[in-house]
C-alpha cells in the first residue's frame, strides 16, 4: 500500500499520540486491576463518530503492537461495513497483520459478537460499548448509579429483574444481559446475545470494554468469574435454537441468524462467519465449552 | 406492708394559655395503704378524688410530694420514676379504671375488655373466651360482644370498663366509680367481683359516692374536701 | 421488658440538624424561647437539637409538635435519609448498641436499614418505587436482605400483603394503580417485610379519608400487639398519638419542650406550648 507511507509519515503510529495512549492504558490497568468497574477515561476525537466503535478503537490502538495480528468483527461478521472500514483504519495507522482466522489474531474487536471459536490465553478481546452502564435502566442519574455500584447496591437491579419474570413469566432481557464480575460488579457486556454470555467466565482470554460516547472503559481479566444475575429458582438461559440449524452445514450448536430467502422460505446460518468458514472447510477448530451449549445435542 | 404511701402530696395546675391562671387541686395529701386493702375515698364532686387517683397513676404530674409505691421489686416513687419504668408497672401491676369508659376506636367490646389480658394470655382465644365469661357474668348482652362500646349505653360501658379493670387481675387497682349508673343486681356482681380480687391480694382505691358499695366494698374510707384530707377512717373509727 | 435500665431498643442523644451555617450562638439563639429556629446571627437553620431520648423494645414512641417543628427531621435522620449535624445514636442489636450508627459507612447504614428499621413515609412515593409493582417493592426489601428465591419472595410478599390487608390477587400491579390507602399499606408491608425490631412512621395517615385513616391506624395498632415492634410516630395529631403511642415528645422549633407518658401529655401538660397544642384538639 504506497497510501500507507504518507499517513506513516503524517500520522502517530496507531493514530493517537502516545501520551493519549498512555492515559487510556493506565486507565485499562486499572480496569483490569478492579474487574468490572468502569474507569472514566479521556476518550479522545477520532476520525469517526462517536458511538460508531470509538470506544473500542480507542481501547484497540492504545493497546496494538507492530507485532499483532488484528482481527475486527462486526455481529460475527469479517465482511460489514463497519468492520471493513475500521480494519482498513487501523491497518493504515499501523501496517500491522489483519485476518479473518480467530486463532490466528491476538487482537480482536468486535461490535456485539463473541466469536465461537474458544479464546486463547494470548488473545485480547475488545468490544464496542454502546451502554456502559448496566444500571441505566433502573436508575437515571450518574452519581446514583456509581455510588450503587460503590456499594454494590444491586437491589433495584434484582428487583427488575423480578419484574420481568412475573409480568413475563421469563426474564426478557436480550443482548447485553448484566453479569455479575468477579463477585462484586454488575456489568454491561456490551449488546452481545445471552448466547455468549457463559463464555465469558473463566476466560482464558483478556477482554477489555470501550465505551467511547460515554467515557468508560473496563475489563475482564482472564480466569475471571463473570455469572449472569438469576435467582435461586429462576434461572439465566441463553437462546433456544431447539429444532433448528446451520441450512449450509446443518450445525446446530451455534449462534445462529435468520434469512429469508426470495422464494419466502426461511433459513439459518451460522452467525460467525469465519466459524461458518472453517467448518465448511473442515478446518481444525476448538469451540467454547459451557454447560448451556454442551446441552445441545450435536 | 404498705402497698402505698402518699407523703404531703400536692398538685397545682399552671394554666399559662389562661394567664397562668393556678389552680389547686391537691394540698398536703399524706395517707397509707396496707396491701390487700380496700379504701374507699369519698368526698364531693371537685373535692379532688379523681385527681389524687391520677397523680397516683403518674397520669398527672405531682407539683410536690411523693407517692412510694411498693412494686414487687422495691419502693418507687411514682412522682419522680422514670416514664418506662411507670409504663411497665402499668402493664404489669397497676391498673387504673377511669370512671368512664375511653377507648380505642373499632376495637369490639371482647377485645377491649382483653386489652390487659392479651399481655399475660398470648392464646387470644382462650383470652377472649376469658372474657364472654365475664361479660356474661356482668350481664352484657352476647350479641355486643363483638360491637364497638363507642355507641353503647352508660351501663353497658360500666360493664365494659370493669371487666377490662379486673380481668387481668391486678396487683394494685384504681378504680373510679366502678358501680355508678349500674343495676342493684350488677351492682352486687361488680363488688363480689372486686372483693374476690381482694382475696388474691389486689389493693384497692376505690373512689364512690354509692353508700351501698362503699359499705359492702371498702375495708376504710378517705374523705377529700377541697384538695385535702378531711377525714381517714383507722379500724372502724374515723381519726 | 425486662426491669433494668440497660434494656432500650434505641439510643439517641443530642441529635442535631441544623441547614446553612451555624456560629457558636446558633443554639442559643434559637429554639422555643425564641419562637424562632432561624439563627439571627448566620440564618441558620436549626431543623432539630438537642434531642435525645431512648426507645425500649416494644415501645411506641409517639413525636408531636407543628408542621416545622422538626418532627420528620428526626426520624429521617435515624432512617439515615439526611445527614445528622451531630448527635448519635445506638441501636441494640446492632453491635451490641456500641456504635454510633449514624456514623457508619453507607453500607453499614443499608445493613441496619435492610435488617432492622422500616419506614413508612407520609407520601407512598417516597417509600414505594411506583414503576415497581407492589410485590416487587416489598421483593426489594427482602433482597436487600439476602433472599435470592422468587418463590419464596412470593410467598413472604402474599403472606405480608395479607397480614395488611391488600388483596393478594393486586400484587403484581403497581402502586401507582392503588387508593392512597391500599399504598399506605403496601408501605408498611414493605416496611416490616424483614421483621425489623423498629418501625418509623412519618404522619402515615395524614391526606387519607377518615374512615381511611382509621382502619391503617388500626392496622398499625395490630402489628404493634402481634409482632410487638418499637415504633416512632411522627404526627401533628393528637388523636393519632393517643391512639398509638405509650409515650410522647414534645418539639417546638426543633426542640423537646416536654415529654411524657402519652395520657400525662394529653391530660395534664406542663409546658405552654403542649398546653395550647392539647387545647386545640378538636
Amino acid at each position: 500500500m504506497v497510501e500507507n507511507k504518507k499517513y506513516v509519515n503524517k500520522y502517530n503510529f496507531a493514530f493517537i499520540d502516545e501520551a493519549t495512549k498512555r492515559e487510556i492504558r493506565r486507565k485499562l490497568l486499572k480496569a483490569v486491576a478492579i474487574p468490572g468497574y468502569q474507569v472514566p477515561y479521556s476518550s479522545p476525537e477520532m476520525p469517526i463518530s462517536r458511538g460508531w466503535g470509538t470506544g473500542g478503537l480507542h481501547v484497540t490502538l492504545s493497546v496494538i503492537g507492530k507485532k499483532d495480528v488484528f482481527k475486527i468483527i462486526d455481529q460475527g461478521s469479517d465482511a460489514s461495513v463497519n468492520a471493513c472500514n475500521l480494519r482498513e483504519f487501523v491497518h493504515m495507522m499501523t501496517d500491522v497483520k489483519t485476518t479473518f482466522d480467530t486463532s490466528e489474531a491476538t487482537l480482536i474487536q468486535t461490535r456485539h459478537r463473541v466469536t465461537e471459536e474458544e479464546l486463547k490465553e494470548n488473545q485480547i478481546y475488545i468490544y464496542q460499548v454502546p451502554q456502559p452502564e448496566p444500571l441505566r435502566g433502573v436508575e437515571r442519574y450518574e452519581n446514583k448509579t456509581r455510588q450503587m455500584h460503590g456499594e454494590a447496591d444491586y437491589a433495584k437491579m434484582w428487583v427488575s429483574i423480578y419484574e420481568s419474570f412475573i409480568r413475563h413469566g421469563d426474564i426478557m432481557l436480550y443482548a447485553g444481559y448484566p453479569v455479575k464480575v468477579n463477585n462484586r460488579y454488575i456489568m454491561a457486556p456490551s449488546p452481545i446475545p445471552k448466547w455468549d454470555i457463559p463464555n465469558l467466565n473463566q476466560s482464558k482470554a483478556l477482554h477489555l470494554f470501550g465505551a467511547g460516547r460515554e467515557k468508560r472503559l473496563y475489563a475482564v481479566p482472564p480466569y475471571t468469574t463473570v455469572e449472569p444475575l438469576e435467582f435461586e429458582d429462576v434461572k439465566f438461559h441463553t437462546e433456544d435454537f431447539t429444532g433448528l440449524e446451520c441450512f449450509k452445514t446443518g450445525y446446530k450448536k451455534a449462534y445462529l441468524d435468520e434469512l429469508y430467502f426470495d422464494d419466502g422460505t426461511r433459513h439459518f446460518v451460522i452467525n460467525d462467519s469465519n466459524f461458518l468458514d472453517k467448518l465448511m472447510e473442515h478446518s481444525p477448530l476448538k469451540q467454547h465449552s459451557n454447560k448451556y451449549i454442551d446441552k445441545i445435542e450435536a | 406492708m404498705n402497698i402505698l404511701e402518699v407523703n404531703d402530696l400536692s398538685k397545682i395546675f399552671n394554666l399559662h394559655i389562661l394567664k397562668n391562671k393556678k389552680i389547686e387541686a391537691l394540698k398536703e395529701i399524706s395517707f397509707t395503704m396496707k396491701e390487700g386493702e380496700i379504701i374507699g375515698l369519698t368526698g364531693k364532686s371537685g373535692s379532688g378524688k379523681s385527681s389524687l387517683m391520677k397523680c397516683i397513676y403518674r397520669t398527672y404530674l405531682a407539683s410536690s410530694g411523693e407517692i412510694i409505691y411498693a412494686s414487687q421489686d422495691g419502693s418507687i416513687d411514682m412522682v419522680k420514676a422514670d416514664d418506662h419504668r411507670i409504663i411497665e408497672l402499668r402493664k404489669t401491676e397497676i391498673n387504673y379504671c377511669s370512671q368512664f369508659l375511653s377507648v380505642i376506636p373499632r376495637v369490639s367490646a371482647v377485645d377491649v375488655v382483653c386489652e390487659n389480658l392479651f399481655r399475660i394470655e398470648k392464646n387470644k382465644t382462650r383470652a377472649r373466651e376469658q372474657a364472654k365469661e365475664m361479660l356474661e357474668q356482668l350481664g352484657l348482652p352476647s350479641d355486643l360482644w363483638d360491637a364497638f362500646p363507642v355507641t353503647f349505653s352508660g351501663g353497658e360501658q360500666q360493664r365494659i370498663n370493669v371487666a377490662r379493670a379486673i380481668i387481668a387481675g391486678p396487683r394494685f387497682l384504681l378504680i373510679d366509680e366502678p358501680t355508678a349508673s349500674l343495676d342493684a343486681r350488677t351492682k352486687d356482681i361488680v363488688i363480689d367481683m372486686i372483693v374476690d380480687l381482694k382475696r388474691n391480694g389486689t389493693s384497692v382505691l376505690c373512689i364512690s359516692h354509692d353508700e351501698y358499695t362503699l359499705d359492702r366494698l371498702v375495708d376504710r374510707r378517705i374523705e377529700l374536701q377541697t384538695g385535702r384530707i378531711t377525714a381517714v377512717e383507722m379500724d372502724g373509727v374515723e381519726v | 421488658m425486662s426491669r433494668t435500665d440497660d434494656n432500650w431498643l434505641l439510643r439517641v442523644r443530642n441529635l442535631t440538624k441544623i441547614y446553612g451555617e451555624p456560629n457558636e450562638n446558633t443554639l442559643n439563639m434559637t429554639g422555643p424561647l425564641f419562637n424562632s429556629n432561624i439563627c439571627p446571627e448566620t440564618d441558620a437553620i436549626v431543623a432539630c437539637a438537642d434531642i435525645s431520648f431512648d426507645l425500649y423494645p416494644g415501645e411506641v414512641l409517639g413525636i408531636v409538635g407543628e408542621s416545622g417543628s422538626g418532627k420528620s427531621t428526626v426520624v429521617r435522620l435515624l432512617y439515615f435519609d439526611m445527614e445528622k449535624t451531630a448527635g448519635s445514636a445506638f441501636l441494640k442489636p446492632y453491635n451490641s448498641g456500641l456504635a454510633n450508627i449514624l456514623e457508619e459507612s453507607n453500607q453499614k447504614k443499608r445493613f441496619i436499614r435492610n435488617h432492622l428499621m422500616g419506614m413508612v413515609y407520609q407520601n407512598p412515593r417516597d417509600g414505594l418505587n411506583f414503576r415497581f409493582s407492589s410485590g416487587g417493592n416489598i421483593a426489594e426489601k427482602l433482597i436487600m436482605a439476602g433472599n435470592m428465591n422468587v418463590g419464596q419472595i412470593r410467598g413472604r410478599a402474599s403472606e405480608l400483603l395479607e397480614k395488611t390487608e391488600v388483596p393478594v390477587q393486586r400484587m403484581d400491579d403497581r402502586p401507582s394503580s392503588f387508593s392512597g390507602g391500599m399504598q399506605q399499606r403496601v408501605q408498611i408491608s414493605k416496611a416490616i417485610a424483614n421483621n425489623p425490631p423498629l418501625l418509623f412512621l412519618d404522619e402515615v395517615t395524614t391526606g387519607l379519608d377518615v374512615s381511611v385513616q382509621a382502619k391503617v391506624l388500626d392496622l398499625i395498632r395490630e402489628l404493634q400487639q402481634d409482632l410487638g415492634i418499637a415504633m416512632i410516630v411522627v404526627s401533628h395529631d393528637l388523636s393519632v398519638i393517643r391512639m398509638l403511642t405509650d409515650r410522647t415528645i414534645v418539639l417546638k422549633d426543633g426542640r423537646i419542650v416536654e415529654s411524657g407518658l402519652t395520657d400525662q401529655i394529653l391530660q395534664d401538660p406542663q409546658h405552654e406550648y403542649s398546653q395550647l397544642l392539647v387545647s386545640s384538639l378538636l
